[in-house]
């Protein structure tokens, strides 16, 4: 099982184990992470859920839905996700994702 | 149709009807708040429905495709090149000659170019800089309400605040803030959305002009006033690809009017509304004294409840299967977010109101994919600090009587709430 750390806007880290079929965004909601807020609960339609993939493996691809969401985004960089359509898989390397100041 | 009217809005029974009788967008049953039982019927026998006319009943044009199920319209909002917001996001076709361009009747990649123009406005880090200006504003507010006696809160409250806010994001005098509720009231008064008691097209038109008029001068005087103040006006003048939307007067007055009616009728109807949804459930009132960090989650639970805009519509840009029904290329496709909203499929006891339900933020209010509502953090900030001054300052609201209520399809709302202030002990 991949080890995900979530790093707060303010700097503040999150140690958490990811479960094999769980997405990024349901691991955050588990263990209370502040800064994700998933307000359509996981169907890329709302874009409350962005984050930074700072450190990973090979990641599931950005399909059109996520793309058209994260295309709203002012604070969007290169390794925007949208982190409901990121599942882990027990083949996955450790991952370090970087929470942005504000979901809107 | 020969149904018995025995229903307090006037229609025929929406139980008992034969569905092809009921005209699904009937204001009527809005203003008499008796629109759940026809939406739970088509949520289980007929959830993609197809209504062979348009809204005001048989023989008007207009024919339209009913989405009620939660699961089916986020379906929908997230498939926009299938389901287009253009030519319109309201039920009706735009008036001829009247094509306003807003970039929520757009889609990409036009839209997503006007609208990340101004979403700054209404991004988290400058609301923080709103947040304490909102806060005076309403301290004012609750501090001139009257004690004891009986006064309309949509008055003096809920009208009040919300424009007074509107006026703030497009930099606009405060002393003639009056105009821009008035412009928004007049964008949704269709008289064909409101069971013919709303304005004339001529009427509207004649408002319109006078609105863009204003802004267009707002927009000069703007410019010519370059100080660093981050209203609407100048982050399009700030934006190259918007840069100059006044050269295209179509364009500016309908995003002018989607911002100011997003920003003005969906907040206003929320704050009326949770006034009466906390005095019909005592125990969530108790519950929000007893725990007044629940606010937040009170907040979304209003929107949902509220649905302060029932609908919006998408039009078919091909032959597409909508949970097992074709729906033709070219169809209008309304959302009825009120109905999904109230989907138990999707959101537990959803006819219920409680303050502090699991995955509260879950609701269509806002609407969903990428013509999601851009202003929903500004709107949770501004009723949130209103519940949170309310509390600072009455023991509870009174309401003396029943809401008079707004008999549109567009937009769920209140005219009036009677209500008496009780103070803290």
């Amino acid at each position: 099982m991949p080890v995900i750390t979530f790093i707060e806007f303010d700097g503040t880290e999150h140690q958490v184990d990811g479960e094999s079929g769980m997405t990024v965004m349901e691991t955050a909601m588990k263990h209370n992470i502040p800064g994700i807020d998933a307000d359509c609960g996981g169907s890329a339609v709302c874009g409350t859920c962005h984050c930074f993939v700072e450190a990973a493996g090979d990641l599931p691809a950005v399909e059109p839905q996520e793309e058209s969401m994260l295309g709203l985004r002012p604070d969007r960089e290169s390794n925007s996700r949208l982190s409901c359509q990121l599942q882990i898989s027990d083949q996955m390397n450790d991952m370090t994702i970087r929470l942005p100041e504000f979901q809107m | 149709m020969n149904q018995a009217v025995t229903q307090k809005d006037g229609l025929p029974d929406p139980l008992t009807t034969p569905l092809n009788e009921l005209d699904v967008a009937d204001p009527r049953r809005f203003e008499h708040d008796s629109w759940q039982p026809l939406f739970e019927r088509l949520r289980r026998e007929s959830p993609v429905h197809y209504q062979s006319y348009g809204p005001g009943g048989p023989g008007a044009e207009g024919d339209f495709f009913s989405i009620t199920r939660y699961e089916d319209i986020v379906e929908v909002e997230k498939n926009w090149e299938a389901f287009s917001s253009e030519p319109s996001i309201a039920i009706l076709d735009p008036e001829p000659d009247m094509s306003v361009q807003m970039f929520i009747s757009t889609d990409p990649p036009l839209h997503d170019d006007q609208r990340r123009a101004v979403q700054g406005v209404v991004a988290p880090r400058n609301l923080q800089e709103f947040e304490v200006l909102i806060r005076q504003r309403t301290q004012e507010t609750l501090d001139g309400l009257p004690m004891g006696e009986t006064f309309n809160w949509v008055d003096r409250v809920s009208i009040d605040l919300t424009t007074k806010m509107l006026a703030t994001l497009f930099d606009v005098p405060q002393e003639q803030r009056q105009l821009l509720t008035h412009w928004s009231d007049t964008a949704t008064s269709d008289a064909r959305i409101t069971a013919g008691r709303g304005l004339s097209i001529d009427e509207r038109r004649v408002i319109m002009i006078e609105m863009l008029e204003f802004f267009t001068k707002l927009w000069h005087q703007h410019k010519a006033d370059d100080r660093e103040s981050f209203d609407l006006i100048r982050m399009l003048q700030r934006d190259p690809k918007t840069a100059n939307m006044v050269d295209d007067p179509l364009s500016y007055m309908g995003n002018l009017m989607l911002l100011i009616v997003g920003g003005n009728d969906t907040t206003r109807n929320s704050m009326t509304g949770g006034v009466l949804h906390l005095q019909n459930n005592p125990s969530e009132f108790a519950k929000l004294k007893a725990n007044p960090e629940l606010i937040p989650s009170m907040v979304s639970e209003i929107i949902r409840y509220q649905t302060p805009l029932p609908h919006m519509r998408r039009t078919a840009t091909r032959d597409v299967e909508l949970n097992g029904t074709l729906i033709p290329k070219g169809s209008r496709v309304v959302l009825w977010y009120v109905s999904g909203n109230r989907d138990s499929d999707a959101i537990p006891n959803a006819d219920q109101f409680i303050i502090d339900r699991p995955n509260v933020r879950n609701h269509l209010s806002f609407g969903m994919g990428i013509h999601r509502c851009m202003g929903n953090r500004l709107a949770e900030m501004q009723l949130r600090i209103v519940w949170e001054e309310i509390l600072q300052r009455f023991d509870r609201i009174e309401v003396m009587g029943p809401p008079v209520r707004t008999c549109n399809s567009f937009v769920r709302g209140y005219h009036e709430l009677p209500v008496r202030l009780h103070p803290l002990a």
